[in-house]
C-alpha cells in the first residue's frame, strides 16, 4: 500500500519538537572542574545556557575574617590554583596598601620575575586544555610538558609546586636561591646531562630560550590550524559593550577590543612594579588574523593569551638583570601583632584570568573586619548565557573553553 | 576626575538628601548614597560623559556587628550593613567607590532581610553579584531578576557571612562542626 500525501508541505509543519534541558556537568570533562550548565536545547540548537556554580564554595571569604593577613595567604593560593603567585601577589598589595608598607626595591623585582613565570604556566594550561576541549589531545601534553619545567623551578624557589605561599605581605618567604641543579625535565630535553649545577637566574634564560622556539609550534599546531580555526573563529563573539557592562576582564576583554591591562594601567602601588619595563598590551583586532576572525570570538580570546606569554617572557628577560643590580633585602619583615588600622582598601590587579580583586576592611584589630576576594572568572563565566544564545550544542564546550575559566576561584 | 570634584557635582544634581557628605580621609574615599536613588545615581554616573563609569569592578555587603558583648565597647560602629559598589571607567581611567548603608533587619525584625534596589538593569555583573551578595550577606536585592541562592545550595538556611550567623550543626546527614 503506498501512502498518499495530499500536501507534503502540512506534513513538515506538523512535526512537533520537544524542547529539551539538558545538563552538562557539574562533572564533564569539559567544563574545567565542577561547572554545571543547564542547556535548554531545540534539537542541536542551544536557546539557553544558565551556569550553576558553587560546586567548590569554601567559603573564602568567611575564613578571611577570623584569620590575620599572613595566615590567610595560603587560601588564596587554593583561589585560582594555576596562578597561585598572582593570586599571593594580589592579596600582599592590597594588604600593603592598607597599612602603608612600602617594598624593597628587590622584592618588587623579585615579584615581577615570579608572577610574570606564574603567567606563563598559567596560559600554557589555558592554551593545553582548550586544545582538549576542541578535542585535540597533543597541544596539552606540550603544554603540561613546559609547565612542568616552570612547576620543578617553583619548587626550588619555594618548595610547593602548586599552592606557594611564596610570595608574602612586604615581599616574599625566602630570596630566589642561587644555584640550583637543573631540573632534570629541562636538561633531558635541552640535551645536557643531569646533576649540573647552575645559578638560578641562569636556568630561567634557558628555559625561556628554549621556549620561546616552541611558541612557534605552537602556532602551527593550534592558532593556524584549519581545523582550530574553524571551529574558535566568529563563534561566540562577545561585543565589547556587553563585555563592559558584564565585567569582563583579562584577556576575553582585551580579545572583544578593549585597551586596557591594570599592568599599565592600574592603581599606583601595582603599576609603579612595572615602571621602567617595557611591554605591549595585546589587543583585538590583530593584523595577522585569519580571514574568518571577528572582533571578540573564541579566537581572538586565545590569540590573547599566547600573545602574553610573549610579553610575558619578554617581562622575566628584563626582571632578571633588575634584580640582579637592586639593592635592599627580599622582604619587609611583617610582625604577626600588627594591627590593622580602621580602614578599607580595595584593589585590583592584573592575574592571568583578569582582575582580581582584594577589599580589605580593618577595624583596630589583627584580622580584617570583612574580606572580599572579587573574582575575574566569576565576571567572565557570567556572560556565558549571552554569548550561547543560538548556538550548536557541540560549541558550548568551546565557548566555555575560551573563557578560561578556574572553579576555585569562581566559587572560593 | 577626582572625588571631591564627582561629590560636588552629585550634591548639585541629586541634593543632601541623596549624597551624603563625607571627610574623604580614607585611603580609598568614598561616597555615601541613599539606597532609594542607587539607581538613578549610578545610571548619570555612567552615562554622563564627565565620568563614564562603565565598569562596576565589585558590588559586596559589609556586615558591622560584633557579636562579642565583651568587645562591642570597643568596636566604635553602630550595627548596620553597608553595600559597597567599587565602579571604575575604562575610559576616563578613575574610579568611584559608593557605599549605601541599610539596617542589619529590615524594620528592626529580625529574619526580615534589609531592602536596596537591583543595579542589575544598569550594569550586567551586577545580576551575579547581588545574588552572592543575598546569598551569603542577607540583602534582599528589589528589582533583581532572578534572586536566587548563587554559592550555597538552594535549600540551605540562614547568610553565612553575617556575623551572627551560626554554623549548622547537621545538613542532609552531614554532620558540621
Amino acid at each position: 500500500m503506498s501512502l498518499q500525501i495530499e500536501d507534503p508541505r502540512i506534513v513538515e509543519f506538523d512535526v512537533q519538537t520537544d524542547e529539551m534541558l539538558v545538563n552538562m556537568g557539574p562533572q564533564h570533562p569539559s567544563t574545567h572542574g565542577v561547572l554545571r550548565l543547564l542547556l535548554r536545547t531545540d534539537g542541536e540548537i542551544v536557546h539557553e545556557c544558565t551556569p550553576h556554580i558553587g560546586y567548590l564554595h569554601r567559603c573564602a571569604e568567611k575564613i578571611g575574617e577570623n584569620l590575620s593577613p599572613p595566615q590567610y595567604i595560603p587560601y588564596t593560593d587554593r583561589m585560582d590554583y594555576l596562578a597561585a603567585m598572582n593570586m599571593n601577589l594580589g592579596f600582599a598589595l592590597a594588604v600593603e596598601k592598607l597599612i602603608g608598607m612600602e617594598v624593597p626595591e628587590k622584592a618588587v623585582h623579585l615579584r615581577v620575575l615570579i608572577a610574570e613565570i606564574g603567567r606563563i604556566a598559567s596560559h600554557l594550561v589555558g592554551m593545553g586544555t582548550y586544545g582538549l576541549d576542541l578535542g585535540t589531545f597533543s597541544p596539552f601534553l606540550y603544554a603540561f610538558r613546559e609547565r612542568e619545567i616552570i612547576l620543578d623551578l617553583f619548587e626550588e624557589v619555594c618548595g610547593a609546586r602548586l599552592t606557594y605561599s611564596y610570595i608574602t605581605i612586604g615581599g616574599a618567604t625566602h630570596d630566589l636561591p642561587d644555584e640550583i641543579e637543573m631540573p632534570d625535565g629541562l636538561a633531558s630535553l635541552i640535551g645536557k646531562h643531569k646533576g649540573e649545577r647552575l645559578p638560578f637566574l641562569d636556568v630561567i634564560e634557558i628555559f625561556l630560550q628554549w621556549l620561546e622556539l616552541r611558541i612557534r609550534e605552537y602556532h602551527t599546531l593550534l592558532t593556524r590550524n584549519m581545523i582550530f580555526i574553524s571551529r574558535t573563529a566568529g563563534l561566540g563573539i562577545l561585543s565589547p559593550e556587553l563585555a563592559v557592562s558584564y565585567g569582563c576582564t583579562g584577556p576575553v576583554l582585551r580579545g572583544s577590543g578593549v585597551d586596557f591591562d591594570l599592568r599599565r594601567d592600574g592603581e599606583a602601588i601595582y603599576t609603579r612594579m612595572y615602571k621602567g619595563y617595557d611591554f605591549e598590551v595585546p589587543v583585538a583586532p590583530f593584523k595577522e588574523a585569519p580571514r574568518e576572525v571577528v572582533v571578540g570570538d573564541n579566537w581572538c580570546r586565545f590569540y590573547v593569551r599566547m600573545m602574553e606569554v610573549v610579553q610575558a617572557i619578554r617581562l622575566v628577560r628584563q626582571a632578571i638583570p633588575k634584580y640582579k643590580a637592586a639593592t635592599g633585602s627580599y622582604r619587609e619583615p611583617f610582625k604577626m601583632n600588627t594591627k590593622l588600622p580602621k580602614d578599607e582598601v580595595y584593589l585590583e590587579t592584573e592575574a592571568p584570568r583578569g582582575q582580581m580583586g582584594f577589599y580589605v576592611v580593618g577595624n583596630g584589630e589583627g584580622n580584617p573586619l570583612r574580606l572580599r576576594a572579587k573574582s575575574s572568572c566569576f565576571c567572565n563565566v557570567s556572560v556565558t548565557d549571552q554569548i550561547c544564545q543560538g548556538v550548536p550544542l557541540a560549541d558550548i564546550p568551546a565557548i566555555v573553553g575560551s573563557l578560561d575559566i578556574v572553579m576555585g576561584e569562581i566559587d572560593r | 576626575m577626582d572625588i571631591q570634584g564627582i561629590h560636588s557635582i552629585l550634591l548639585e544634581r541629586f541634593g543632601e538628601s541623596v549624597v551624603g557628605s563625607q571627610t574623604f580621609k580614607a585611603i580609598d574615599p568614598w561616597i555615601q548614597v541613599s539606597a532609594a536613588s542607587i539607581v538613578e545615581v549610578c545610571t548619570f554616573l555612567r552615562d554622563d560623559s564627565r565620568f563614564l563609569f562603565n565598569h562596576l569592578n565589585d558590588l559586596c555587603g559589609v556586615d558591622y556587628l560584633e557579636p562579642d558583648a565583651k568587645k562591642a565597647a570597643k568596636f566604635g560602629h553602630e550595627p548596620h550593613v553597608e553595600v559597597v559598589y567599587h565602579l571604575s571607567s575604562l575610559k576616563q581611567r578613575h574610579q568611584l567607590k559608593l557605599k549605601v548603608v541599610v539596617p542589619r533587619w529590615k524594620h528592626n525584625v529580625e529574619g526580615q532581610l534589609p531592602v536596596v534596589p537591583s543595579l542589575s538593569a544598569v550594569f550586567g555583573i551586577a545580576n551575579w553579584h547581588e545574588r552572592e551578595a543575598y546569598d551569603l550577606m542577607g540583602i534582599h536585592f528589589e528589582g533583581h531578576p532572578n534572586l536566587r541562592r548563587i554559592l550555597c545550595p538552594e535549600d540551605w538556611i540562614g547568610h553565612p557571612m553575617r556575623k551572627d550567623y551560626a554554623f549548622p550543626l547537621e545538613y542532609h546527614g552531614v554532620r558540621g562542626r
